[in-house]
């Protein structure tokens, strides 16, 4: 089934408006965070804030029965889905915020749970888009050398540090986040004049067949060594947060490199069943994961996709994405708030 | 040294259909596997170390307050019950789960052995290296050996 679904969600995504996005634009972007990261992280308030208020402002209410938490992350999780694949975004990115910031979880077991939801997803679609050829191998396997390295790093790091702190820049990342999913073309087949000589070196280039125009697309990549690099920080903090790292993914491999859109998208899905599991493995080893949490967050995720999947074809997307910017920016302001220790809302 | 060519055209290459075979299996494995582990455990059909209705009193504190609090409650472990120890509890309703969150985080490993020797027979060696060196890192961190705490 997810052969045939995926298709019509690349489909939509498709539909965006063509445009590059300049180095230019990559620049303000790093520049924003980077100050929005210094801000927060040198404002006094941040002695102020505690991990205790930080780890658990969502009181365990005792009277509950047991199964009523796993039953609400069931529910939530499955609306999460369906929102997930109507906004173009993996289940891991509005988890982990959302989780966090509304569930009396920890952040450890719910970091520990994004990366498996993420994880599950990938490993759902990979083998159909792997199939098809819309994923590519050849793009992927130094791509993912370096971030599923990097996400090793940044899980034990996120591991490391005082809670309050990765809440803090979780909040950050998801706002950051929010500012890409605002400002971020789309381009369906980018144009490289001429490949760079790494991904020549490699043969990193590849054909798919376009369904819509019955045409066979000859694609490759250029600005190799600057799109690696690039992977550095995304592998870091897609295994430091727990979320799926799509988000930036796309952009790198679409816009950076000049992949086009659609084997931007399905090697990016792909990737994070290989990202995500370098940082999964850290999680679990150190106990940061619990069945009663994961299972129910799985099922509902994979329910909820499979229903928006179906939405997907009456569905507006213009109003989903400003849904799903809505409430990244909603979930990221509560992480930020929360691991200030400002009672915001 | 043979010369390396690559076919260009709009199917998937033999190396990326094996992945892909070996990773649809795995995590077919993987997830039917959880939804009955889950059901054993829920339904109490297993008995679980860390009872249903004790979960909730735990999950919101930082993971090793939790694993301290599991252990001196339920679990009476020499050692926390950390890195692959879970094994060890296997027969608890709880920690039979942990089997299929393995085979869905390990399955990747799988794939990339298993397109090493071909990618080497046809003298794609950059890549070759590229997959073992992955399989190495991914099983370093399966391993255990990169668990640090807070």
């Amino acid at each position: 089934m997810k052969q045939s679904l995926f298709p019509k969600y690349l489909y939509l995504i498709n539909n965006g408006e063509e445009a590059v996005m300049s180095k230019k634009m990559f620049r303000k972007l790093g520049e924003v965070y980077a100050v929005l990261v210094c801000a927060l992280t040198l404002n006094p308030v941040w002695a102020l804030a505690s991990e205790a208020s930080a780890s658990a402002p969502v009181p365990v209410d005792s009277d509950m029965a047991w199964w009523a938490w796993p039953l609400i992350l069931l529910v939530v999780t499955f609306f999460m889905g369906i929102v997930a694949v109507l906004g173009g975004v993996g289940g891991g990115v509005l988890y982990v915020p959302i989780i966090s910031g509304f569930f009396p979880f920890h952040l450890d077991f719910v970091r520990g749970t994004g990366l498996l939801v993420a994880l599950s997803g990938a490993l759902a679609a990979g083998p159909g888009l792997l199939k098809m050829n819309m994923a590519s191998l050849r793009l992927a396997i130094p791509v993912a050398l370096i971030a599923s390295t990097m996400a090793i790093v940044g899980a034990m790091v996120g591991l490391a540090l005082p809670t309050n702190i990765v809440q803090t820049l979780l909040g950050a990342t998801i706002l950051g986040i929010v500012v890409i999913m605002f400002t971020a073309k789309k381009s369906a087949i980018p144009e490289v004049k001429q490949a760079d000589p790494l991904s020549s070196a490699l043969r990193i280039c590849g054909i798919y067949h376009e369904a819509s125009s019955g045409q066979d697309i000859n694609w490759c990549v250029h600005r190799t060594p600057l799109g690696l690099v690039t992977f550095i920080l995304i592998g870091f903090m897609a295994g430091m947060f727990g979320l799926g790292a799509g988000w930036a993914n796309v952009p790198v491999l679409n816009l950076m490199m000049g992949a086009p859109l659609k084997i931007s998208v399905a090697t990016s899905k792909f990737l994070l069943s290989i990202t995500d599991t370098s940082a999964a493995w850290i999680y679990l080893n150190k106990g940061c994961v619990i069945p009663m949490m994961v299972v129910p967050s799985l099922i509902g995720i994979m329910l909820g996709s499979f229903v928006g999947v179906r939405i997907l074809k009456v569905a507006k997307p213009t109003f989903i994405r400003w849904m799903v910017i809505g409430i990244l920016a909603f979930a990221g302001i509560k992480a930020l708030t929360k691991g200030l220790g400002i009672d915001l809302f | 040294m043979k010369e390396l060519t690559v076919k260009m055209n709009s199917q998937a290459s033999e190396e990326q259909l094996l992945y892909a075979n070996i990773l649809e299996k795995g995590m077919l494995i993987g997830l039917v596997m959880m939804f009955v582990t889950f059901a054993l455990y829920v339904f109490g059909i297993m008995p679980a170390a860390i009872p249903v209705t004790e979960i909730a009193n735990y999950w919101s504190q930082p993971v090793h307050e939790y694993l301290v609090a599991i252990n001196d409650n339920f679990l009476h472990q020499e050692h926390l019950v950390t890195g692959w120890s879970w094994l060890s509890l296997i027969r608890k309703g709880d920690f039979l789960n942990f089997v299929p969150i393995a085979i869905l985080s390990g399955v990747t490993i799988i794939c990339y052995l298993r397109i090493v020797p071909g990618l080497f027979k046809r003298g794609d060696k950059a890549y070759a290296i590229m997959a073992l060196a992955e399989a190495v890192i991914l099983a370093l961190a399966a391993s255990g050996l990169l668990a640090v705490g807070h």
